[in-house]
């Protein structure tokens, strides 16, 4: 047997075309796509929301997602057809042949199971290994993920492990019966930077172990570059480019790929201004009659400048935004809001003081009543705060539509109807409606895609220029606070570790945390994880 | 308050203003309601539920019974119909909806939803007398009349059990299949689902070991809800089957305002869902990890 050498194909996808129902009628989706994968081989997939990468990576399983159909073209994984198989045989490879990592880990196992039993599950089912030597090899591999007492952590329900751990777990689920190939999901997507890090290491070192072929699918570049020997950019459902790792980041080809790292090209230069529009001053804070989740925080907003609240979830970020908001009460300490300290609850504000604070959220399908117009949506607070009527609130509505880069025939759309990014625009203009002087922004443009994000930066940015608000910015993303703050506070476990201007936070020498945080940001250059954790095991 | 009055009731309308009154004095009914409850509850946390109003004479012999001797056998009987069905109808809804869900949108699914819909929309009385046509009357297998007697032997008991609990099994299996199928589908979508699937597990695997332990709590509400109306909500029933159970002693009581039987056989109706509906919430609980083993 001469056919399981490295180098040799593994994989081979030609034309595949898969089909996706919607609106009572198929639309292709995959538009006749080529990829080969040879053992040993890492490809990256990369692409925005909608490109099709997940709907690809699940076909090379020979699996069509829920709603869509396999339609033509083949797909020969070890010398089989995958495409006319019936699901029965095909089985027979999923969980032994060809692995599946999916990227919401808490989602993906089982609530009712321990994880031991999910990790070991289709070893067994296949009739791989007995249910001892599965459990033995399931803590061996939680050991090689690094993962914490990985002689009982199986042992635990999904619940009772971190995001980070599920992660390294089900790739050591994915690993049990030694696949010939893994498909890697947006695996760390869900993760926060410090803990990205720690998973891309492990899972870099499995698939190296066991020389496995994988087809990594990610929307971010910096992390690709990480993983994947070869790279393959997809949009609509179509190939834009195929390169080496090393050569597709030194030259794009394609223009549609060099704007997928845009937002890293915004640069807005830091300024700050004493007159402080907040100030939180030692504000400690709790849910209930828990422990306190912030500690003592002492922070400050200039006056038509932007602060980013950076930090790990959990951090406290968003309690600070309850705070300032009034939606939760603080414990101690009080908020200066133009000096004039605010009365601590939502109930014992003034109007005026209500309409001088907005909010923009992360989610804009949940921030709006789906069965409101976007006219009645930007029109309430102008009739809430500002008194606006008939034609005059109309006008007003379509200068604030202007003002976002929508034009009036929105004016009578539901959101269901609009995109993300088109969503947001909505939500920033319904902030803007009630002429607030600070905008709080809870990670507005995590859920979006980069270019989108892009435009909804740079709508920001320009907003700020012509109206002078202030922005609290809340992000876990460094590019994103790279490209729109001017200053900057980070915090971990709802205490402010510091608070300055961009670049002085930027540079050296930093706090501890700050450092780990930095330098856990993905880099373009491909050895950058090797470099970091040389660098980090040297100390 | 149950309109009417005892006394008024058995003595008739032309019974004298004062021998209803000295009815009602002997029976206790002249005390104020504070104090008459206040007895009731007295008696029943000491176990006495009562006498019963009727087959008093209040100028000859007392032959009246205990509430307690009258339910005693009624209850049993009640329960001995409930627990015959609930053996039939569980297991059976369970299977019906498992199976449905695994062959969902078949033809195989369609048929039983339709059968069981049809079940459940015809009135029981109906279902009762169709099943009492064809199987007393036409081939002769059951008998119509349930009347079991306490010195029936176990068998002639089930024998004369069947037709009725044959019309309850079709009237509570669609309610109990239906949320079956419907709590694993629901599932069906959720990402551990696909992970099974891709993790080559087969069909019939991941519905029993990934969706079906994670269904458990709204399925045993959905049971307990129908073995409740087994046992408070088949007066129809009994009554086309002449079955002596709790429902019919609760409306011959209603009728003749023989309120302590009433009063008891509402305690026994509320105690069975309360304790029925403890049960399906204990279930939720220990069928979810997370809430029985906290981080």
């Amino acid at each position: 047997m001469n056919n399981k050498q490295k180098g040799d194909i593994l994989l081979e996808m030609k034309d595949v075309v898969i089909d996706g129902f919607s609106d009572d009628r198929w639309h292709e989706i995959i538009k006749g796509i080529d990829l080969t994968i040879r053992r040993g081989e890492v490809i990256g997939l990369i692409g925005e929301s909608g490109a099709g990468k997940s709907t690809l990576g699940k076909a090379a399983m020979g699996f069509a997602q829920p709603g869509c159909r396999l339609t033509s073209g083949s797909i020969i994984f070890d010398s089989q057809e995958l495409m006319t198989q019936p699901e029965k045989q095909k089985r027979k490879l999923w969980g032994s042949k060809i692995a599946y990592v999916a990227q919401s880990a808490a989602a993906s196992f089982n609530p009712a199971h321990r994880l031991i039993d999910q990790t070991t599950e289709s070893g067994i089912r296949h009739g791989l290994m007995t249910k001892q030597d599965a459990q033995a090899d399931a803590i061996e591999l939680y050991r090689a993920m690094q993962l914490p007492e990985a002689d009982t952590i199986g042992f635990r329900y999904p619940h009772q492990v971190s995001g980070g751990q599920l992660q390294r777990a089900m790739t050591a689920m994915a690993m049990t019966s030694r696949p010939e190939l893994i498909i890697f999901d947006e695996p760390t997507t869900a993760l926060d930077v410090t803990t990205q890090v720690e998973v891309l290491a492990s899972m870099r070192d499995a698939v190296a172990k066991f020389n496995t072929a994988a087809i990594y699918i990610t929307h971010d570049l910096a992390v690709v570059a990480q993983m994947a020997d070869r790279i393959m950019v997809l949009r609509y459902g179509e190939t834009m480019e195929e390169a080496e790792t090393t050569k597709m980041l030194k030259n794009p080809s394609h223009e549609y790929t060099k704007s997928l790292w845009s937002v890293r090209s915004i640069e807005k230069k830091a300024t700050t201004s004493t007159d402080k529009i907040l100030e939180v001053n030692n504000v400690s804070a709790a849910y209930g009659k828990n422990l306190n989740v912030l500690h003592d925080i002492k922070i400050s907003v200039p006056r038509r400048k932007t602060v980013a609240l950076v930090g790990e979830s959990g951090s406290g970020k968003s309690t600070i935004a309850r705070v300032v908001t009034g939606l939760l009460p603080a414990n101690a300490g009080e908020v200066l809001f133009n000096g004039e300290p605010l009365p601590a609850a939502l109930s014992g504000r003034s109007t005026k003081q209500l309409q001088k604070i907005q909010m923009i959220y992360q989610m804009a399908d949940t921030a709006m009543n789906p069965r409101h117009t976007v006219g009645e949506i930007i029109g309430r607070p102008l009739e809430f705060y500002l008194g606006l009527k008939g034609e005059a609130k109309e006008t007003r509505i379509i200068e604030l539509l202007e003002m976002i880069e929508l034009d009036e025939s929105f004016f009578d759309r539901l959101p269901g109807e609009l995109s993300g990014g088109q969503k947001q625009r909505i939500c920033i203009a319904r902030a803007l409606a009630a002429e607030p002087e600070l905008i709080i922004c809870d990670e507005v443009t995590s859920a979006l895609d980069q270019i989108v994000q892009e435009g909804i930066l740079k709508l920001l940015l320009k907003l700020q220029n012509d109206l002078g608000v202030s922005y609290i910015f809340i992000t876990h993303d460094i590019a994103t606070v790279r490209a729109i703050s001017d200053e900057i506070v980070v915090m971990l476990e709802g205490k402010v570790i510091e608070q300055g201007m961009k670049d002085e936070i930027f540079s050296p020498p930093h706090p501890e945390y700050t450092e780990l945080l930095l330098s856990s940001v993905p880099e373009m250059d491909p050895n950058w994880l090797t470099e970091l954790l040389k660098k980090r095991a040297t100390g | 308050m149950l309109p009417g009055d005892f006394g008024q009731a058995i003595l008739g309308q032309r019974a004298l203003p004062e021998t209803v009154a000295a009815f009602r004095k002997e029976l206790g009914l002249d005390q104020p309601a504070y104090i008459r409850y206040l007895d009731w509850v007295g008696g029943i946390l000491t176990g006495d539920f009562g006498q019963s109003f009727s087959g008093r004479n209040s100028s000859g012999m007392d032959r009246s019974r205990t509430v307690m001797d009258l339910l005693d056998q009624r209850l049993k009987n009640t329960l001995f119909l409930a627990t015959m069905t609930a053996l039939v109808a569980v297991p059976l809804s369970l299977f019906l909806g498992i199976t449905a869900a695994l062959y969902r949108n078949s033809l195989y699914d369609r048929v039983i939803n339709a059968t069981t819909l049809t079940t459940i929309s015809t009135p029981e009385f109906f279902v009762a007398y169709i099943l009492i046509l064809f199987f007393s009357s036409l081939w002769g297998i059951f008998p119509s009349l349930a009347n079991v007697d306490p010195r029936d032997t176990f068998d002639e008991r089930l024998y004369k059990t069947i037709l009725p609990a044959l019309t309850l099994t079709l009237v509570i299996v669609a309610h109990m299949m239906r949320m079956t199928r419907a709590a694993i589908i629901n599932l069906l979508a959720s990402p551990y689902i696909e992970q099974a699937r891709l993790k080559g597990i087969s069909s019939a695997q991941v519905i029993l070991r990934h969706a079906l332990p994670n269904a458990w709590a709204p399925i045993a509400t959905v049971i307990a809800f129908n073995l409740a109306y087994l046992v408070v909500g088949v007066v129809v029933v009994e009554v086309v089957f002449v079955y002596p159970g709790v429902g019919q002693l609760m409306v011959d009581a209603v009728r003749t305002r023989d309120i302590p039987v009433v009063q008891a056989c509402a305690v026994i109706f509320a105690g069975t869902y309360i304790i029925l509906n403890l049960i399906a919430d204990i279930i939720g609980i220990i069928t979810n990890p997370r809430l029985l083993h906290p981080r």
